[in-house]
């Protein structure tokens, strides 16, 4: 081409490339986004699946009285699991105050703070070590520090080994989304005389939140289904109670004892409890991005 | 009103880089003066030093005097203080994404802790009419979001959110260089009327606006300043032959 003397036409772009390598392109493109919908489909179909089949066992044992009651004595049917979904709520909440907070805290160290410290990468690693921590080890280490010092199980227990769950996963996220905040958006708060500490909450936090509400709710709808650290810590409960300094019903407990009991009607119980958890889990994080997307304005990115 | 800044022997460092080597420099109140020069020159780390945004950047240094007024700005007032005196408009336009045209233009005292709804009002108000943008956006203000403007339109609020705080002097690190020719010359038509009440200090890599908009000019080389003066001398007749070879367009 460079030996063409200047202002020789030279063969458009379109001759060049042949009617056969334009085929082969268009075809290679329908190919590859193919693949990716089918890769979404392989994703999405476990999920459809399991809420189908849960829907298929569990649904026929839905009732009132499953909300509203507490298990029947072993032999009688019916009976239900209000004791537990409370149990389970009051655990969660528990475990969120403690968790959320203190994950969010030292996702902000990390990003805004601590960049570059030694502090800041120990942290790091250690968060990322804590969040491989098999739950079943939680529950033993929860075990040993509170139930064994205070000599019973309690549903604070149960919440301080969910915290420690949530923690790493809600630190890493923040930190993650925060990063992502431009610097340009804290040069513009620091150069209107914002003190750094304003800057962090009113700007980088606001601007990162709808990534950080994402990480809170992975979190929380992670440790709503453990069972393994609630078995040494809340250990569950027949009976209705509100106490936080003692043993608490829990859905997971509640259907992993009827799930290994020998009643039929049991296994019923198990699979329309199942059926609930997941219900509610879906609920509630759909409740907090409807409240977080609330107030949003046109145009915001 | 805007007052005057004394600048003596100022050096400044990114790590081991002196990015500026003893600069001495008196830039007049209620006066534009521009500052020109190659890019890396020093002239965006020279107007970041004078409201100590420099010293953001952890692996950053800077000695010497800063006196806006009689106020040395490195020995009797915190950063903080000084950014609320000492206006800044940078590159890019940079509205807080999550906030109102409203809440933007008012964050610096929102932010600050300043609640009174009625002066509230009135700052943005007047904030955005002296940024030349109140009539475009006075019906949505808090509806839509500042990222949902134009590129001249959020630069045009980001001036609106920096005089909003009443400072004494207005920072402008190359203003217009992210806008297209009308926004710029709204931009520039701006400086005309916000000089006479604040002292303004603009990096500028377009010379023509320069010499459109400043009383006075700098010329930054390498971390020094060759020359400052009145900008028609520079541009008509400059006493230095490096300010000479670069407008006219030899080098840089």
């Amino acid at each position: 081409m460079s030996t063409q003397p200047i202002g020789t036409p030279r063969p458009s772009l379109q001759t060049q490339i042949s009617r056969a390598s334009t085929i082969r392109r268009t075809a290679t493109n329908y190919i590859v986004a193919g693949l990716a919908i089918l890769a979404t489909i392989v994703v999405i179909a476990p999920l459809v699946a399991i809420l189908a089949y849960l829907l298929f066992k569990g649904a026929s044992s839905l009732n009132l009285a499953f909300f509203t009651h507490i298990p029947a004595p072993v032999g009688e049917d019916g009976g239900g699991m209000a004791n537990s979904i409370v149990g389970s709520a009051i655990i969660l909440v528990l475990a969120s105050l403690m968790g959320i907070p203190i994950g969010i805290a030292a996702g902000v160290y990390l990003a805004e703070f601590g960049r570059g410290k030694a502090l800041a990468t120990a942290i790091r690693f250690t968060a990322d070590v804590l969040n491989g921590v098999p739950s079943i080890v939680m529950g033993i280490a929860i075990y040993s520090l509170i139930v064994i010092q205070q000599k019973h199980f309690s549903a604070f227990a149960g919440g301080v080994a969910l915290a420690i769950m949530m923690v790493p996963t809600i630190t890493r996220t923040t930190e993650e989304m925060l990063a992502t905040v431009p610097h340009a958006i804290r040069e513009a708060a620091l150069g209107l005389g914002v003190p750094k500490w304003r800057t962090v909450i009113s700007v980088s936090l606001r601007t990162a939140s709808p990534g950080i509400i994402t990480g809170c709710m992975l979190a929380f709808a992670r440790v709503a289904g453990e069972t393994a650290p609630l078995l040494f810590t809340a250990l569950g409960n027949q009976f209705w109670s509100l106490k936080l300094n003692e043993p608490i019903a829990a859905l997971p407990l509640q259907i992993y004892a009827y799930a290994i009991s020998p009643y039929d009607e049991q296994h019923r119980l198990a699979w329309a409890g199942a059926l609930v958890l997941i219900l509610l889990i879906m609920v509630s994080v759909t409740l907090v991005r409807i409240f977080a997307n609330r107030g949003q304005l046109k145009g915001a990115s | 009103m805007g007052v005057g800044i004394q600048v003596e022997n100022l050096n400044a460092w990114y790590g081991t880089n002196h990015t500026l080597q003893d600069i001495n420099l008196h830039i007049p109140a209620n006066h534009a003066t521009a500052l020109i020069g190659p890019s890396g020159c020093g002239k965006s780390t020279f107007v970041r030093c004078l409201n100590r945004m420099h010293e953001t950047n952890p692996i950053a240094r800077a000695t010497g005097v800063v006196k806006m007024g009689d106020l040395d700005i490195y020995k009797d007032a915190s950063p903080v203080e000084i950014r609320r005196r000492v206006g800044m408009v940078f590159q890019r336009p940079n509205p807080f994404p999550t906030m109102s045209i409203y809440d933007n233009v008012i964050s610096g005292l929102k932010l600050n802790g300043f609640r009174n709804r009625r002066i509230l009002d009135e700052t943005v108000e007047r904030s955005l009419k002296s940024a030349a943008l109140w009539e475009e956006v006075k019906d949505d203000l808090k509806k839509k979001s500042g990222a949902s403007l134009s590129g001249g339109q959020q630069q045009r609020m980001c001036i609106a959110r920096a005089i909003a705080v009443d400072p004494e002097v207005l920072l402008m690190d190359e203003p217009a260089s992210a806008l297209d020719p009308v926004s710029t010359s709204k931009i520039e038509d701006l400086i005309f009327q916000l000089k006479t009440q604040y002292t303004i200090v603009i990096v500028t890599h377009n010379m023509q606006q320069a010499a459109r908009v400043a009383e006075n000019t700098g010329f930054f080389l390498n971390g020094k300043m060759v020359e400052f003066d009145s900008t028609h001398k520079i541009f008509t007749n400059p006493s230095d032959k490096r300010t000479e070879d670069y407008i006219t367009g030899r080098f840089g």
